[in-house]
C-alpha cells in the first residue's frame, strides 16, 4: 500500500502559524500579538501588519514579554508571543513557570524554529529541548504540529479553545504540508494517519511526513506500521497510545528534539504503565546540533524515514 | 473614596501598628517567614489600601478597581494582614499562614482563592512585567483605573526588572506606579555591599521614569508622593520608599537577621505591647 498522503508542496510550518494567527485576530478583538524583535521570522507579521493597534513591539527580551502577557491575560486579553523556542522555553523558563502557568493564564505561546531543521544558524538557535521543559509545567497544553496546514488549525484552536497557557511548537525550513484541512483536530487527541498492526509509529511535527515514508518503506517489505501523529505532548492521549502498544506490541516514537524528556518519553510514561511493550526512540541522541542546510542534518543526526524504518526494522526482532 | 478610607495621618498610623500587630501575630503561628520587610512596609500598605486605592473589598473583582501587584511575595504577610483589616476577609483567617489548606500561602498564590489577590508571585523580578501588562491593556481599552506594583530593593538586581523598566517608559504608561521598599537591605547584608544599586533615582530618571523620592515610614509624606503620582502626564512614575526594615519595634529595626526570622511566643508579646504603647 502506498502512502496515501500527498505533498500538495513544501511550506513552512511557520507560515501557517502566521495565517492562522492572524484569523483569529480578525474574529476576536482581543487577540494580542506581542513581539520580541524577530517578528517576521516568527511569523507575526501579517498579524502586525493587519491589527497594528493590537500588537506591541516590547523589544529582545523575552522575560518581559513573558510577564506583560501575563498581564494582559489577567485583564481578559488572550496574548499571544512568539519567539524561537530556545528562547522562550529557557530563557523566560521561569516567567513562564510562576506568572503564566502558576496563575494559569491563557497565554499562547510560540516557539518557533523547532528542531535542527532550523539548518545554518547552527546548535544556539535550534530548539531541541522545549518540549521537554514545557511538559513537566503544570496547567500547561503543549502542541507539535505536523505541517503547514495542520499549525494553522492548531493555533486558532489554541486561542479559541484553551483557557490556560499554551506552548506551540513550530518550524522554520519548508517542509511538505500534507494533512486536509479537513482532517478533524481536537487538541489531546492524536490522529492515526494510517492502521497497521505490525508495530506503531507515533511520530511529531516535522518527523510525521518521514513517519508516513517510513511506513510506506516497511510496507513493501510486508511490515505493516500504524502512523500516528502525535500533535498534542501534553496532554498526551493515553488511550490512542495504550490501543497502538496492545493492537501493534511495539513502538517507535520520532522527534526533532531530544530523545530525553519529549515526545518519546511523555509515550513511555504511558506504556510502562498501562500496556508495557518494547520501545524504540528516534530523536536527538542527547546532542547539540550544527551548521548545516537542513536535509544534511536531518540525515547526520538519523531524523529520516529511513532512520524510522531501520529502527522500527531492529524493534521488530525484539518484539519476536 | 469608601467610607472606611482616611487621609487623616494619625488614623492611618493607628491602622498601621494594627496590622503590624497582625503580621507579628500570623508570623509567630505559622512559626516562620519574612519579617523585617513585611513591617517596614506597613506604613505604605495602610497608605495604599485605606486612602490611596479606588477599590470595594465587598466586590474584589470590581472591574474599575486599582490593581496591586506585589512583586516581592516574601512580604505576603503584610498583604494579607492589610487585606483582612480593609475587609477582604476574616482577621482571624491570618492564623492560618503558611499551613496546609490554608489561602495564605507562604507566598501568594491566587490557585487557593484569596479575594483581593491579583497574583501569584514569590520569584523576583516578575512583577513590574506583569504590572506593565495590566497598564497597557487599561491603556488601550480606555480604562482609567491605575496599577500599582511594590518591589524590593535588593529586588532590583534582577535583569527583568530592567527590560520591563524600559517597556513602561516606551509605551508612557502614567497610569503605572511603582513603588521600591529602599530598606537598603537583603539577605547577604547591605544592598550596596551586595551588589551596588545607586545612583537609584538617576537610574530610573535615564530609563525615562518620573521619580519621586519619600520616607516610606512617614504617612504624610507617603500620602504626598501618592498626589505627586496621580498628576504625571506621559511616563510611569517609580516611588523610592525609604523604610527602616522591623519598623515599629526598635530592637530589630535596620537589622538584615530578620528578613527571613520569626519571633518566639515571648518575642512576640514584647514587640506587640511595644506597638501599643508607642507614641504616635
Amino acid at each position: 500500500m502506498q502512502n496515501q498522503y500527498v505533498n500538495r508542496g513544501d511550506k513552512p510550518t511557520k507560515a501557517g502559524f502566521g495565517e492562522g494567527l492572524l484569523e483569529a485576530g480578525l474574529k476576536n478583538q482581543s487577540v494580542i500579538c506581542l513581539g520580541a524583535d524577530i517578528t517576521t521570522s516568527v511569523g507575526c507579521n501579517l498579524f502586525a501588519e493587519a491589527l497594528p493597534r493590537r500588537f506591541y513591539s516590547l523589544g529582545i527580551a523575552e522575560q518581559n514579554c513573558i510577564g506583560v502577557a501575563a498581564g494582559m491575560a489577567l485583564e481578559g486579553k488572550i496574548p499571544v508571543f512568539s519567539t524561537y523556542g530556545v528562547f522562550a522555553a529557557l530563557r523566560a523558563a521561569d516567567q513562564i513557570r510562576v506568572s503564566v502557568c502558576y496563575n494559569n493564564l491563557h497565554v499562547v505561546i510560540g516557539g518557533a524554529h523547532a528542531g535542527v531543521s532550523v539548518g545554518p544558524d547552527g546548535a544556539t538557535h535550534q530548539a531541541l529541548e522545549d518540549l521537554a521543559i514545557m511538559r513537566v509545567l503544570p496547567n500547561m497544553t503543549v502542541i507539535s504540529p505536523c505541517d503547514a496546514t495542520q499549525t494553522r488549525i492548531a493555533i486558532m484552536a489554541a486561542i479559541e479553545q484553551c483557557t490556560g497557557p499554551v506552548y506551540l511548537r513550530f518550524g522554520r525550513e519548508a517542509m511538505p504540508d500534507f494533512t486536509s484541512p479537513a482532517l478533524d483536530f481536537h487538541i489531546g487527541q492524536a490522529q492515526v494517519l494510517q492502521p497497521g498492526d505490525d508495530i506503531a509509529i507515533l511520530a511529531t511535527g516535522h518527523m510525521v511526513w518521514e513517519a508516513l515514508l517510513a511506513a510506506g518503506m516497511l510496507e513493501t517489505e510486508g511490515i505493516h506500521a500504524r502512523v500516528i501523529n502525535m500533535h498534542t505532548i501534553k496532554p498526551i492521549d493515553k488511550e490512542t497510545i495504550i490501543h497502538a502498544a496492545r493492537e501493534t506490541g511495539a513502538i517507535v516514537t520520532a522527534e526533532e528534539h531530544q530523545v530525553n524528556g519529549g515526545l518519546g518519553s511523555a509515550v513511555a510514561e504511558v506504556v510502562v504503565q498501562h500496556e508495557p511493550v518494547p520501545m524504540a526512540f528516534v530523536g536527538m541522541p542527547d546532542h547539540f546540533g550544527e551548521s548545516g542546510e537542513p536535509r544534511q542534518l536531518m540525515e547526520k543526526y538519523g531524523l529520516t524515514a529511513r532512520s524510522i524504518a531501520e529502527t522500527a526494522r531492529r524493534l521488530l526482532e525484539k518484539k519476536r | 473614596m469608601q467610607p472606611w478610607q482616611t487621609t487623616e495621618p494619625v488614623q492611618l498610623q493607628q491602622i498601621a501598628d494594627r496590622i503590624r500587630t497582625s503580621v507579628i501575630l500570623s508570623l509567630t503561628e505559622a512559626g516562620s517567614g519574612h519579617l523585617g520587610g513585611s513591617l517596614g512596609l506597613a506604613d505604605l500598605f495602610t497608605t495604599l489600601y485605606f486612602s490611596e486605592l479606588n477599590h470595594n473589598p465587598l466586590i474584589p473583582a470590581w472591574p474599575s478597581r486599582d490593581r496591586v501587584v506585589l512583586s516581592i511575595g516574601h512580604v505576603a504577610p503584610v498583604l494579607y494582614a492589610t487585606l483582612a483589616h480593609t475587609g477582604y476577609f476574616p482577621v482571624e483567617e491570618l492564623l492560618t499562614l503558611r499551613k496546609i489548606g490554608s489561602r495564605l500561602q507562604g507566598h501568594p498564590g491566587r490557585d487557593h482563592g484569596l479575594p483581593g489577590l491579583e497574583l501569584s508571585a514569590g520569584s523576583l523580578g516578575q512583577g513590574l512585567s506583569v504590572a506593565v501588562g495590566m497598564a497597557l491593556t487599561a491603556k488601550s481599552d480606555g480604562k482609567n483605573h491605575r496599577i500599582y506594583s511594590i518591589h524590593g530593593d535588593g529586588e532590583l538586581q534582577e535583569g527583568s526588572i530592567w527590560e520591563a523598566a524600559m517597556a513602561a517608559a516606551h509605551h508612557n504608561l502614567d497610569n503605572l506606579t511603582a513603588i521600591i521598599d529602599r530598606n537598603g537591605l537583603q539577605i547577604d547584608g547591605s544592598t550596596e555591599k551586595v551588589m551596588r544599586l545607586e545612583p537609584l533615582c538617576e537610574k530610573w530618571q535615564s530609563f525615562g521614569w518620573h521619580v519621586v523620592e519619600c520616607n516610606g515610614n512617614h504617612i504624610v509624606e507617603i500620602l504626598e508622593a501618592f498626589r505627586q503620582t496621580r498628576s504625571v502626564i506621559g511616563k510611569p512614575t517609580l516611588i523610592i520608599a525609604k523604610t527602616l526594615m522591623g519598623k515599629g519595634v526598635r530592637s530589630i529595626e535596620n537589622d538584615y537577621r530578620w528578613h527571613g526570622r520569626v519571633p518566639s511566643r515571648d518575642q512576640a508579646a514584647g514587640f506587640i505591647s511595644e506597638l501599643e504603647n508607642r507614641k504616635i
